[in-house]
């Protein structure tokens, strides 16, 4: 278990910067996950934090020695790839050992170091396989013991589950947090699927085009995004965007959404505008919905009419497309107060939840209505 | 609709006949042959094992056979450590692999009669290597094994190992590529220093490399013939003959038909040896796929 700090890191392939300036600091034990689409960098980021790859500006420190110059077998970590990376020609059992055995571990200590990972992975059975042998979800297991196996002071996770299927990684996904509660080893993973990101960390990096766009907690990312890339990436469905303009009426300013019929509905917003400047509004899916549904406060919720256009019945709930200020926006509604499509439908809107965002920059406008 | 059905097959029945007729029907033939007391023209009363019982009385037969085996185990041992070294230093993503690759695989383009003639005038003592070391000063060097019958069969091997090694480091080349990245990264963080993620996991997992890599060379090394009669023309005296060699001269030169033709059916015996362990395991891996 170690702290890990990542402070002002470049990394530059010829003319190319893939990072720029990452700042992160993570504390002994905490679950970091870098997600981002592909290209952002965070895979360059990891092999940084594992030494299979250079540093060209900045400082990564575990624990507290700077490891800038440390090859990765001397960093004390262990890594998961998402091809598995099983040695091929080896038993289960060589693979689980052969990071301890290059590393002059006495062989009693080896067995009983494999016997414990075997059985918290539930992989006793294979241990005398090949890796060939093996289902995707069990080479998984073993690529995951050889790393538990180490007892390193940080785990890297490279996006471990984009190889299984769907129901499998929902599993897997469920099984390294409990994995991570019961070991308490620090843990840096990769991903570029925003679930995974949310349901394991206890500290989200976002990142897009080499720059950290946001650094906080699951829930910090979630419901009050730094910019329009976070708010879109973080959800899904994602965030509804309309384009809005701020207007005095009577003695409060606000913005106006217009239904597809070319009805209005006045939405008042505190301070901080301008009539007449323009915004980006966000909005989540959740926070507009049919109005059985009792959303939080009373005097929060605008009441508005409009047609739908389609529905998607999900199950739990149905997602209802609309149109306001003629931008799709999508409603998670009840299934069973959901118009039909054609149909108008009267929703619910919680201003408390609205965010709005500078039209050109995407960054945050600080504006929460009152 | 008829002729159409016919069309494959009426075109490939000649290619199949001829197949048929000069191998596979010649190859019978032969074996009828060995039974037989041919000398300079065939003749076909059987007359049982007589030309092998013959044939190994003979020392010249022999001399062949020891020579075969180790031109072949040198040939295919050599070729497979310098494939496989050369495959691995070109695997370090150094700057000019195109052009190295093209330089090591360039002796495949030459047929082995030309290497055997370069290789005859670069190591023929009184034109090549020796007289250029003696020429620059050192008087007492000599490097006179195409002339020395003891180490004259060792020629063929340097030239062979010329030629073909260049083509094993092609196989490895392709085979280390296939290697997946992220295992040398995983073994590099396990703490394996380079040379021992090679030594415990790249190169036991290029096995079914090692495999086709002998296969070929084996069945060149079985085969050859030209490079022997451009190298050494089989001398000094029948010093560096190979099965092939010999069954040549005697069958064609020496008018000893019955004896050549025994000779060649112990060579396709030795060739069986090897092809049918190989086909056996190839069809059954593909039956387990």
């Amino acid at each position: 278990m170690a702290s890990l700090v990542i402070d002002e890191v470049f990394k530059r392939f010829g003319s190319v910067e893939v990072l720029k300036g990452i700042n992160i600091c993570i504390e002994p034990g905490e679950f970091l996950v870098l997600v981002g689409p592909s290209g952002c960098g965070k895979s360059t980021l990891l092999n940084l934090i594992a030494g299979l790859d250079s540093i060209s500006a900045g400082e990564i420190r575990i624990g507290d020695r700077v490891v800038n110059a440390i090859p990765p077998k001397d960093r004390d970590i262990a890594m998961v790839f998402q091809s598995y990376a099983l040695y091929p020609n080896m038993t289960i059992r060589k693979n689980l050992s052969f990071g301890l055995e290059t590393r002059k571990v006495p062989k009693a200590e080896i067995e009983q170091q494999i016997e414990k990972v075997a059985e918290i992975l539930q992989i006793e059975n294979l241990l005398d396989r090949k890796p060939s042998q093996l289902s995707g979800g069990q080479r998984q297991r073993v690529a995951m013991g050889r790393a538990i196996a180490r007892d390193p002071l940080i785990f890297l996770f490279d996006e471990p589950l984009s190889n299984l299927d769907a129901k499998l990684r929902v599993e897997m996904r469920a099984e390294i947090k409990k994995l991570h509660k019961r070991l308490g080893t620090t843990i840096v993973y990769v991903t570029h699927d925003q679930i995974e990101a949310m349901t394991m960390a206890d500290r989200i990096a976002i990142m897009k085009d080499g720059v950290v766009q946001q650094f906080d907690t699951p829930n910090g990312v979630y419901s009050n995004p730094s910019n329009l890339f976070v708010a879109g990436f973080i959800g899904s469905p994602s965030m509804n965007f309309i384009p809005v303009s701020f207007e005095q009426q009577e003695r409060s300013l606000g913005v106006v959404l217009t239904n597809s019929k070319g009805q209005e509905c006045f939405i008042p917003v505190n301070s901080d505008f301008v009539p007449g400047q323009r915004a980006v509004m966000g909005i989540r899916p959740e926070n507009i919905t049919d109005t059985n549904a009792g959303l939080g406060n009373r005097q929060q919720i605008v009441e508005l009419e409009s047609e739908v256009r389609v529905i998607e019945p999900t199950g739990p709930d149905t997602l209802v497309h609309v149109e306001l200020n003629s931008t799709e926006v999508i409603c998670r509604s009840c299934p069973e107060f959901a118009g039909d499509a054609g149909a108008s439908m009267k929703l619910a809107l919680d201003t408390s939840k609205i965010l709005f965002f500078d039209e050109e920059s995407g960054e945050r406008l600080d504006g929460r209505l009152s | 609709m008829r002729l159409e059905n016919l069309l494959p097959k009426i075109v490939l029945a000649p290619t199949f006949v001829s197949t048929i007729i000069t191998i596979y029907g010649f190859i019978l033939w032969t074996a009828w042959i060995s039974f037989t007391k041919s000398r300079m023209l065939p003749r076909y009363e059987l007359e049982g094992l007589v030309q092998y019982v013959k044939l190994f009385a003979n020392e010249r037969w022999w001399v062949a056979s020891k020579n075969l085996v180790i031109f072949g185990s040198l040939f295919i041992g050599i070729c497979i450590l310098i494939g496989l070294l050369l495959a691995i230093f070109l695997d370090q993503k150094i700057r000019i692999e195109g052009t190295l690759r093209t330089v090591f695989l360039y002796p495949m383009a030459l047929s082995f009669i030309v290497t055997g003639t370069v290789w005859k005038w670069i190591l023929n003592p009184s034109l090549g290597l020796e007289k250029l070391v003696n020429d620059m000063g050192f008087t007492s060097f000599t490097f006179d094994w195409l002339v020395n019958s003891e180490m004259s069969i060792y020629t063929i091997v340097i030239a062979g190992v010329w030629q073909s090694s260049g083509f094993v480091m092609a196989l490895f080349l392709a085979g280390l590529r296939g290697v997946d990245d992220s295992i040398i990264k995983a073994a590099m963080v396990d703490g394996a220093s380079l040379p021992r993620i090679y030594w415990k996991i790249i190169i036991p997992s290029l096995r079914p490399v090692f495999f086709s890599a002998i296969m070929i060379l084996a069945h060149i090394a079985i085969k050859s013939f030209d490079l022997v009669v451009a190298l050494t023309g089989g001398g000094p005296g029948y010093s560096s003959d190979l099965p092939a060699t010999f069954m040549y001269s005697f069958a064609f030169t020496r008018g000893r038909l019955g004896m050549g033709a025994a000779s060649s059916m112990m060579m396709f015996g030795a060739v069986l040896a090897i092809i049918v362990p190989y086909l056996y395991s190839e069809l059954r891996s593909k039956k387990n796929e």
